[in-house]
């Protein structure tokens, strides 16, 4: 498998950004009401993550690295914007139920991650599959658990409904639902003892924290930072 | 006045900025271990989230949508670039001239940055068009709907720590089970505003 094939099924199945790494939980469970908003949601963040991962490793020997995460931040949040002008003008309908998380995605802890720890430090090409890859396998969770959500919630799937009325637990589709989706996933992840950061069984994240915002306390932030000053040290010494 | 109670009530309890926005939710799952810290947590987000939604409506009236420039289109650049050199700059202050606040709420500003919630109260106030006053009690009435629902959250986990949870529960999915329980719970509020 060559270096690009091998970025992308990374992204999609390995470290999954939403089932394995749980990272970007907020549009995760804010947006997935249908599957459709998760497509909508999930190639925005797509094409926001391929283009930073591109433009970042294209300008990691320029960036100086103080200011590198200012630096990263301009470069998604002007990103966000091109991406939230041509939603505006191209599919207002996707814009109007995406709503304010269009311009949150700038926060979203996927792409300053990835920027951070693959892109910072890796050639053009390999960057911008690794964007893409992750951004797939975003917008594929996002996909799926908007469709449980919809199914159970409004009985449609991608707004062809076929279940009949009295038999729609619209629970689902609100914001309780979102939480009760996430807690049987991660129940299962627990159950069948599959890979997931929040029962700390992903050894390799190229982030230093491990992933998982969901245990995340600030001293793994603390880690990450003390990691990454160890590391520039050790880089330092061997120069 | 009644409008401003109106503003601070719908943003505390009605439309929860955690429970029914989704923002905020890394530090509402990650630091609601216990009590003490989920109070901490939510005092830095009070006083962040008070000082950026003045700062950034400011920064929208005065500069972005002034009459000369209309940069509207640059908001989410400029927030959230504010936002960033905002929490450092408290942190450098609270550091120098408050170390007692400094060493309760330090730990936790860093995390503040990247918190949704706090780029979300500057957009929202935007988009609902609120003026510097609206746009300060919104962000009161957020952060402390924030802190109410992080505070009650710890304090459902600290009892069901040592609970016979079935071992596929454990961890994060009955916290998020909780989480759900308590957004049900929120509905309650709603018809407290029409």
């Amino acid at each position: 498998m060559n270096k690009c094939t091998e970025r992308l099924y990374n992204g999609i199945v390995k470290e999954n950004p939403t089932f394995i790494l749980m990272l970007g939980m907020c549009p995760t469970l804010a947006v997935t009401t249908s599957a459709i908003n998760g497509v909508g949601m999930g190639l925005s963040t797509t094409v926001v993550l391929m283009f930073s991962n591109m433009l970042i490793s294209a300008l990691r020997k320029i960036i100086p690295d103080r200011v590198r995460i200012p630096a990263y931040i301009v470069v998604v949040a002007t990103l966000v914007t091109i991406v939230q002008l041509l939603l505006q003008a191209y599919v207002p309908s996707i814009y109007a139920a995406l709503g304010i998380y269009i311009p949150l995605i700038v926060v979203n802890c996927i792409i300053l991650g990835r920027a951070e720890s693959y892109a910072s430090k890796s050639p053009v090409l390999e960057s911008t599959f690794d964007g893409l890859g992750m951004g797939l396998g975003f917008t594929v969770a996002l996909t799926v658990i908007g469709l449980i959500r919809e199914i159970l919630g409004s009985g449609a799937a991608f707004g062809i409904s076929f279940i009949p009325e009295e038999f729609h637990i619209s629970i689902f589709v609100l914001a309780p639902g979102a939480f009760f989706v996430l807690a049987i996933l991660t129940a299962l992840q627990n159950k069948f003892k599959a890979p997931s950061a929040t029962n700390g069984s992903v050894p390799h994240s190229g982030l230093a924290c491990g992933g998982d915002c969901m245990s995340c306390s600030g001293s793994s932030c603390m880690s990450n930072h003390d990691k990454i000053e160890a590391d520039k040290s050790a880089a330092s010494d061997k120069e | 006045m009644k409008e401003l109670l109106l503003i601070a009530i719908g943003s505390a309890l009605v439309n929860n900025v955690v429970l029914s926005q989704f923002l905020g939710l890394c530090p509402f799952l990650g630091v609601s271990k216990s009590v003490k810290t989920s109070a901490g947590m939510g005092a830095a987000v009070i006083f962040v989230i008070t000082i950026a939604s003045f700062a950034t409506s400011m920064i929208y009236k005065y500069i972005l949508a002034s009459e000369f420039l209309h940069l509207e289109y640059l908001q989410t650049i400029v927030f959230i670039l504010v936002i960033a050199a905002l929490v450092q700059f408290v942190e450098m202050f609270l550091k120098k001239s408050m170390p007692s606040l400094y060493e309760a709420l330090g730990v936790y500003l860093p995390l503040i940055t990247t918190n949704c919630a706090v780029l979300g109260v500057a957009l929202t106030n935007v988009q609902k068009s609120y003026n510097i006053l609206e746009s300060v009690v919104n962000g009161v009435g957020i952060s402390v709907g924030f802190t109410i629902a992080i505070i009650m959250l710890a304090g459902v986990r600290e009892r069901i720590e040592n609970n016979d949870i079935p071992f596929t529960f454990k961890g994060s999915p009955i916290v998020l089970i909780t989480s759900g329980l308590m957004a049900i719970a929120f509905f309650g509020f709603s018809g407290l505003i029409k």
